[in-house]
């Protein structure tokens, strides 16, 4: 996927979006997603996955406007992030299944792919705790001075954590370089976004001085634009922006619920939260046979890699509290 | 009699009181849909006004129970997941916890705590699968860990009861048990009172929660050669010293199960005791997670850094062989 480079200042959106990449990246992440949730159901995931089906614009969008080393944060509904960001999609597929050659050598899994060397600060499986580890981050890259931009993902469930609104406060302050991206899918877990947020998701960063954007997070363009003028604004150091990513979450909240199903909306309002794809907005932008092309290339990396990542070695149990210590501090084992 | 599972043993411990005492009410994220299946039914039987649905604000609504325990209310709060806890610590052992002492006894402040499936549930890797039992017996709070779903039907009855905060972790390991029991006996389970499931005479096996039932399992392979008395504290904090005593009494040795970091974990506490105040004949051993465990998330590193029936095997056959004559 070409990352387009922001060049000079911008104001708003200086930078065209690259649809046929685009709608790679929202096809990438939608088949990698269908793929994952195949091989849990197949027993090859430790656990199960959150899975991102439905918001894939977000990721796209946000992550296109971005230069390649800028940075992120992820969240527990983390595989978009991670793979618009760049990684590996087989490395990726290999994490979940906990083997050897994955992002995080099996030791993270889904919640926790992390990949430093292309900017990618880690999904975090506590709700809200990355919005300060990447204002920290931004801090540090004007400190060594980069003009680095960090972008934040969290949940609706995530402005209710006092930690985040903590965060703003001193992104404000110092005008710290980073752009939070709040997707807004409508729940968190089983928990209705109005019957948990008082307000609007919006105002509590207005409230702190932070410009805010409510913006389509179905439609990859749309977010690309937003976040491009968030991410530009970031760059030239004049603070942070918060986008609430209007979407939808298509599948379950986790695999677990494909099994328990819990009741908490109807069929009906699934049927029309999946009224609007981004699959398909972003697809109608390109020629049928292009479309055709992407699609062929997306599954055979897809194919790929889920082959690598089933014919990948498991971890050595010997090895489980390798890398507790950076120094390499030996841990006492649990019995004498 | 009639089959009880543990899951449905919280749930009925919740209910009955919610039935008893009108001022049980319980907070929580999705507790209304019941994900966690603990809350299953209430709020179709009590009502949205005593079952609560929280934004995800641990501390504000940990400390929000402290403050509706103070003006008569007894909330129970459920946290989907262990760490949870690190959020709400504050709210728990430096508010909640603090001002029975620091008021002059003016108030107290009945919270109950309940983590379902604490410890390493199935894939859910670093920042999930803690088992911090030990860090809130270690602070004080009351603390009880129940193995079987008769006690953790009486243990939760009792922990709401209790005008004290008390927290109850209900093991991802146990949360599967299921019990014949007689549902007219189900009754609250003091806190501070051991069980011994099994006696024996040559040696002591203290084991927390789920492990129980390893040390069940470890003590009818061994049973040909080594008598194994299985002890179950069922409480952490209060700890009851004088049943412990009185196993050592029999047994003169020692071998705790523990499914807590080895430094600081109630197993070295439980061994340092009985080391000071109890009869023992042979140097103690304990198993637990290694020092500083972070659970990795691939199925077999996950396994690696608990503790296992082998390792139990294994010390138990070691303790038996040191030391003097009984
Ligand atoms: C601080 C914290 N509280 C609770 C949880 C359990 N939990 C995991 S995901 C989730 C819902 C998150 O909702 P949201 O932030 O809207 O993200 P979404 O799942 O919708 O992507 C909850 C309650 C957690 N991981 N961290």
């Amino acid at each position: 996927m070409a990352d387009p480079v922001l060049s000079g200042p911008a104001s708003p959106s200086s930078q065209k979006p690259d649809s046929a990449a685009l709608y790679r990246t929202v096809r990438l992440i939608r088949r990698f997603e269908e793929r994952a949730v195949e091989l849990v159901h197949a027993g090859q995931v430790f656990g199960g996955i959150h899975p991102y089906t439905g918001q894939e614009a977000v990721a796209a969008g946000t992550c296109a406007a971005l230069r390649p080393d800028d940075l992120i944060t992820s969240t527990h509904r983390g595989h978009g992030h991670v793979l618009a960001k760049g990684a590996d999609p087989a490395r990726m597929m290999a994490e979940i299944a906990g083997r050897t050659t994955g992002l995080n050598a099996g030791r993270g899994g889904s919640m926790h792919a992390a990949d430093f060397g292309i900017g990618i600060l880690g999904a975090n499986a506590i709700v809200g705790a990355a919005a300060p580890i990447a204002t920290g981050a931004a801090w540090a890259a004007r400190r060594a001075g980069s003009d680095r931009v960090v972008l934040t993902y969290f949940g609706d469930g995530a402005v209710s954590q006092g930690v985040v609104l903590e965060t703003f406060n001193l992104a404000a302050l110092w005008r710290a370089p980073v752009v939070f991206v709040c997707e807004n899918n409508g729940f968190a877990t089983t928990t209705r976004t109005d019957d948990a947020v008082a307000g609007s998701i919006t105002g509590r960063a207005e409230a702190f001085g932070i410009p805010a954007a409510r913006v389509d997070g179905m439609d990859p363009e749309e977010v690309f634009a937003a976040a491009d003028t968030a991410i530009a604004r970031a760059r030239r150091s004049e603070g942070p922006t918060l986008l609430e990513c209007v979407t939808y979450r298509y599948d379950a909240h986790h695999t677990w619920e494909h099994a328990a199903r819990p009741r908490y909306r109807s069929a009906e309002e699934v049927d029309l939260g999946r009224s609007r794809d981004p699959l398909e907005i972003q697809g109608a932008r390109l020629p049928e046979a292009r479309r055709g092309q992407i699609d062929a290339e997306i599954e055979a990396v897809l194919e790929e890699a889920v082959r690598f990542a089933l014919d990948s070695p498991h971890p050595d149990p010997a090895t489980a509290l390798d890398h507790l210590y950076a120094d390499g501090t030996q841990a006492r084992a649990g019995v004498a | 009699m009639t089959i009880l599972s543990y899951l449905k043993a919280l749930n009925r411990a919740i209910a009955d009181e919610m039935e008893r005492d009108p001022a049980v009410c319980v907070f929580g994220e999705d507790v209304r849909a019941a994900v966690t299946n603990v809350t299953a039914g209430l709020v179709k039987r009590f009502g949205d006004a005593r079952v609560l649905d929280m934004p995800i604000s641990e501390q504000a609504f940990t400390g929000i129970a402290t403050g509706a325990a103070m003006s008569g209310m007894r909330p129970l709060i459920e946290y989907q997941i262990p760490a949870l806890l690190f959020l709400a610590f504050e709210q728990i052992v430096n508010q909640a916890h603090k001002f029975s002492l620091m008021t002059g006894g003016q108030v107290s402040v009945p919270v109950t705590y309940l983590i379902p499936s604490s410890g390493s549930r199935d894939g859910w890797a670093g920042q999930h699968s803690d088992h911090p039992y030990s860090l809130f017996a270690h602070i004080g709070v009351k603390t009880a860990v129940p193995a079987t779903p008769a006690d953790a039907y009486g243990l939760l009855a009792t922990a709401i009861r209790d005008d004290d905060p008390v927290v109850v972790f209900a093991p991802a390991g146990a949360m599967g048990r299921r019990e014949d029991v007689e549902l007219s006996l189900l009754a609250p389970v003091p806190l501070g009172v051991a069980r011994v499931h099994r006696p024996g005479t040559d040696v002591t096996v203290v084991a927390v929660g789920h492990l129980v039932h390893t040390a069940l399992e470890v003590a009818d392979e061994l049973a040909e050669t080594v008598d194994v008395e299985v002890f179950d504290p069922r409480t952490l904090h209060p700890f009851d010293w004088q049943g412990l005593a009185e196993s050592l009494e029999r047994t003169g040795r020692l071998v705790v199960i523990d499914d807590s970091n080895r430094s600081c974990g109630i197993g070295g506490e439980i061994l340092a005791t009985a080391a000071e105040e109890m009869r023992l004949v042979a140097p103690p051993k304990r198993v637990t997670r290694p020092d500083g465990a972070v659970l990795p998330f691939a199925e077999g590193l996950d396994r690696a850094l608990q503790p296992t029936r082998e390792q139990l095997r294994t010390a138990i056959q070691a303790v038996v062989k040191s030391g003097g004559a009984r």
